[in-house]
C-alpha cells in the first residue's frame, strides 16, 4: 500500500493553555513516515503534555495536528486508536487481568460494537508478545509484574493495535541495559520492516542520539531546537536547555554523538560570588 | 482449571442453586401445603410465594448488576448500587407518598413504589447534572455530588417524618427493605427493566474491562470515555431505581455478590456480569427465605438479614483472600 501522505505526524502552531498558563506554545514539527523522532527536554518542559495533545487526551488551545494526513480533531477516538498506539510512562494495574488479556485489549479499536476476539486477533497478540519477549508471561496476572515487565507488556499492547504511529513516553525508564537496547532495536526493526513511525520521549540523551533520526528539544513549552542529533545536541543547546556542561565525542563504533555531562561550574561559582558580595 | 470451564461451572451451579432454593422456598411458610391444593393454598402458592420468590431473585440480580456497573465505573470494588444517592431519593419519594397519604394505582402499582421510583430517578438526575464538570475528572465529581445529594434528601425525609411522627414506623420499616408486599405487579415492573438493562450491560462488558485500566489508558485504546461513563450511569440508575421502588433499599447484595464472583473468577466483565446477576439473585432469595421463616410467622426485614450475614462473611472472604499465599 502506498501512503498518500509524506508525514505520519504534522503539527502546526500547537499551543495548549491550562487556565492562564501556557504549557505549550506554538509547537510545529513533522515526523516523516518511518521516522524515529526523539522528544527531549528537562522535566516540566511539556513533553508529556505534547504527547497527550497528540493522542487527543487533551484538546489543544490552538493549532492543527494531522495524523497520517487526517485532521486529528475530526478523528473519532476509536479510529485514532487504530492508527496510533500510546505507551505511557507509568501505569498501575489495579485489577488482576492476565498479561494475555491485557494485550488482547489492544485489539479493541478493530472490533465492531458487540465484537469479540477471533483467530486473527490471537495471532496478532501472540506476535506482539513474542516480539516484546512477554509471551512467557502470558498467564501471569498483571498486578504481579515488575516495572520492566509491565513496560514491555504495555508496548506489546500498543503493538497489538497494529498502529502506523507509536507514541512512547520514556519507554525504557524501568528497563536494564540489555532490555533497553532490545526495545530500541525492536523499534528500529519495526520502523524498517513494518513501516512504523515512532515519536518517543527520552531522558537518556545518549540513547536518543544513538537511535533517533531526528530530535525535538523542548524548553518551557517551546521548541528550542530540532533536527538531526548532531545539530541539536550541541554544548550551547544543552547548556541553555538542561543547564549542564556537555562534552561531545563521537561514538567510535556508530559515529553518533556521545555525550558526557558535567555541572555548570562557572555558574555555580558565579552564584557563590554574588552571595558573598551580598 | 481453564477460565471457560470455571465460568460454565459457576453458571450451571448457580442456576441449579436458584432452582433448588426456589423449589424449597415455595414449600416454606406459615401455611403448610398439602396435596391436592385447595383454592386457598393455591392463592398462597401462586399469588404470594411465587411472585415473592421471583421478585427477590430479580431484585438481587438487578442490585448485583448495578454493583458491577458502578464498581467498574469507579474502578473500586467497594462501590455499591446506592452510591449516587438513589436510595435517599427513593426514600424521599416513599415518604412523600406516606406524608400526603396518597392512594392511587397505575398498572397495579400503588403510590409508594411509583413515588419511590420517581424520587430515585430525580436524585440520580440531580447528581448527574451536578457532577458534570467539563469532562475532567467527572467520576470524582459524581461521587461528591452523590454524597451531597444523599445527605440533602435524607435531611428532607427526616424533616417530613418529624412532622408526621405517626408514619415514622412505616417509613423506617420501608427503609430496611423487604418483599412483604411483593405481588405480580411488582414482578411485571422489574422484568422489562432487568431484561433490557441486562442485555444492554452485557454489550458494555468489553468497554468496562478497558475502563478498569484507567481512563487515560482506555482512551488510548480507543474508548470514548465520557460518553461511555454516561451510558453506565444511566443504565445502572434505571435498574437500581426499579429495584429500590419495589423492595426498598436492600444493602450489601449489590456490593458483595460481584465481589465474591470477582474473587473466584477474576475481573473480566464478560464473566462478571452474568455470574454476578445469578449470584445476587441466589443470595437475595436465600436471605428473603430466611427472613420470612427464621422467626415465622414474624418476618424479619430482609435488608437487616443481608447485612447481618453479609458483613461478617465479607470480612471472612477479604481476610482469607489477603492471607492466601498466592
Amino acid at each position: 500500500m502506498v501512503d498518500q501522505f509524506a508525514f505520519a505526524l504534522d503539527v502546526e502552531g500547537l499551543s495548549f493553555c491550562y487556565g492562564e498558563k501556557a504549557l505549550l506554545e506554538e509547537v510545529s514539527f513533522r515526523v516523516p513516515v518511518q521516522g524515529f523522532t526523539g522528544l527531549i527536554g528537562p522535566n516540566g518542559s511539556g513533553k508529556t503534555t505534547l504527547l497527550r495533545c497528540l493522542n487527543k487526551a487533551l484538546t489543544p488551545t490552538r493549532g492543527r495536528v494531522l495524523v497520517a494526513g487526517r485532521e486529528l480533531s475530526g478523528l473519532k477516538v476509536k479510529d485514532l486508536a487504530r492508527m496510533m498506539g500510546v505507551v505511557p510512562q507509568q501505569w498501575e494495574a489495579n485489577f488482576p487481568f492476565t498479561v494475555e488479556e491485557l494485550v488482547m485489549m489492544g485489539r479493541f479499536p478493530h472490533w465492531p460494537a458487540f465484537g469479540r476476539a477471533g483467530q486473527d486477533d490471537r495471532a496478532i497478540v501472540r506476535e506482539a508478545m513474542l516480539a516484546t519477549k512477554t509471551w512467557s508471561l502470558a498467564k501471569r496476572p498483571v498486578t504481579e509484574l515488575s516495572g520492566g515487565e509491565c513496560q514491555r507488556v504495555l508496548l506489546a499492547q500498543a503493538l497489538a493495535q497494529t498502529p502506523r504511529l507509536l507514541l512512547l513516553d520514556e519507554p525504557t525508564s524501568h528497563l536494564d541495559v540489555s532490555q533497553t537496547l532490545e526495545i530500541c532495536e525492536l523499534l528500529t526493526k519495526l520502523i524498517r520492516e513494518k513501516g512504523l513511525t515512532v515519536l518517543a520521549v527520552f531522558h537518556d540523551l545518549n540513547l536518543a542520539a544513538r537511535y533517533c533520526h531526528d530530535l525535538i528539544m523542548l524548553k518551557e513549552g517551546k521548541i528550542y531546537a530540532q533536527g538531526s542529533p548532531n545539530k541539536v545536541l550541541t554544548p550551547e543547546n544543552l547548556a541553555a536547555v538542561f543547564g549542564v556542561k556537555a562534552v561531545i565525542q563521537a561514538d567510535p563504533v556508530l559515529k553518533k554523538p556521545y555525550l558526557l555531562f558535567f555541572p555548570m561550574e562557572e555558574r555555580a561559582s558565579q552564584q557563590e560570588g554574588q552571595e558573598s558580595q551580598e | 482449571m481453564p477460565a471457560k470451564t470455571k465460568y460454565r461451572l459457576a453458571v450451571a451451579g448457580l442456576s441449579l442453586g436458584l432452582l433448588l432454593t426456589g423449589w424449597v422456598a415455595l414449600g416454606l411458610g406459615p401455611v403448610t401445603l398439602s396435596y391436592p391444593l385447595d383454592p386457598f393454598q393455591k392463592k398462597i402458592l401462586f399469588g404470594l410465594r411465587l411472585p415473592r420468590i421471583i421478585l427477590s431473585i430479580l431484585v438481587g440480580a438487578a442490585l448485583a448488576v448495578t454493583g458491577v456497573l458502578f464498581q467498574g465505573l469507579f474502578r473500586n470494588p467497594l462501590a455499591d448500587p446506592y452510591i449516587l444517592g438513589t436510595s435517599s431519593g427513593a426514600a424521599l419519594g416513599a415518604t412523600l407518598a406516606l406524608y400526603y397519604d396518597l392512594n392511587f394505582q397505575i398498572f397495579g402499582l400503588s403510590a409508594r413504589p411509583l413515588f419511590a421510583f420517581a424520587g430515585a430517578l430525580l436524585a440520580t438526575a440531580l447528581v448527574f447534572s451536578l457532577g458534570r464538570h467539563r469532562n475532567y475528572p467527572a467520576v470524582a465529581h459524581l461521587l461528591l455530588a452523590g454524597i451531597a445529594v444523599s445527605a440533602f434528601f435524607a435531611a428532607v425525609t427526616s424533616l417530613m417524618l418529624f412532622f408526621r411522627r405517626e408514619e415514622m414506623e412505616k417509613i423506617v420499616f420501608w427503609q430496611m427493605g423487604g418483599f412483604a408486599y411483593a405481588r405480580w405487579a411488582e414482578v411485571q415492573v422489574m422484568i422489562p427493566y432487568l431484561a433490557g438493562a441486562f442485555l444492554y450491560s452485557r454489550s458494555l462488558a468489553t468497554e468496562l474491562n478497558l475502563l478498569l485500566l484507567g481512563e487515560e489508558k482506555a482512551h488510548q485504546l480507543g474508548l470514548a470515555v465520557v460518553p461511555f461513563q454516561r451510558r453506565i450511569v444511566l443504565t445502572a440508575s434505571l435498574l437500581v431505581a426499579a429495584a429500590v421502588s419495589v423492595s426498598g433499599p436492600i444493602g450489601f447484595v449489590g456490593m458483595v455478590a460481584p465481589h465474591m464472583v470477582r474473587l473466584f473468577l477474576g475481573p473480566d466483565h464478560r464473566v462478571l456480569l452474568p455470574v454476578s446477576a445469578l449470584a445476587g439473585g441466589l443470595l437475595l432469595l436465600l436471605a428473603d427465605t430466611l427472613a420470612r421463616t427464621l422467626l415465622s410467622p414474624v418476618e424479619l426485614p430482609v435488608g437487616v438479614l443481608t447485612s447481618f450475614i453479609g458483613g461478617p462473611f465479607f470480612l471472612y472472604l477479604l481476610r482469607k483472600n489477603r492471607l492466601a499465599p498466592e
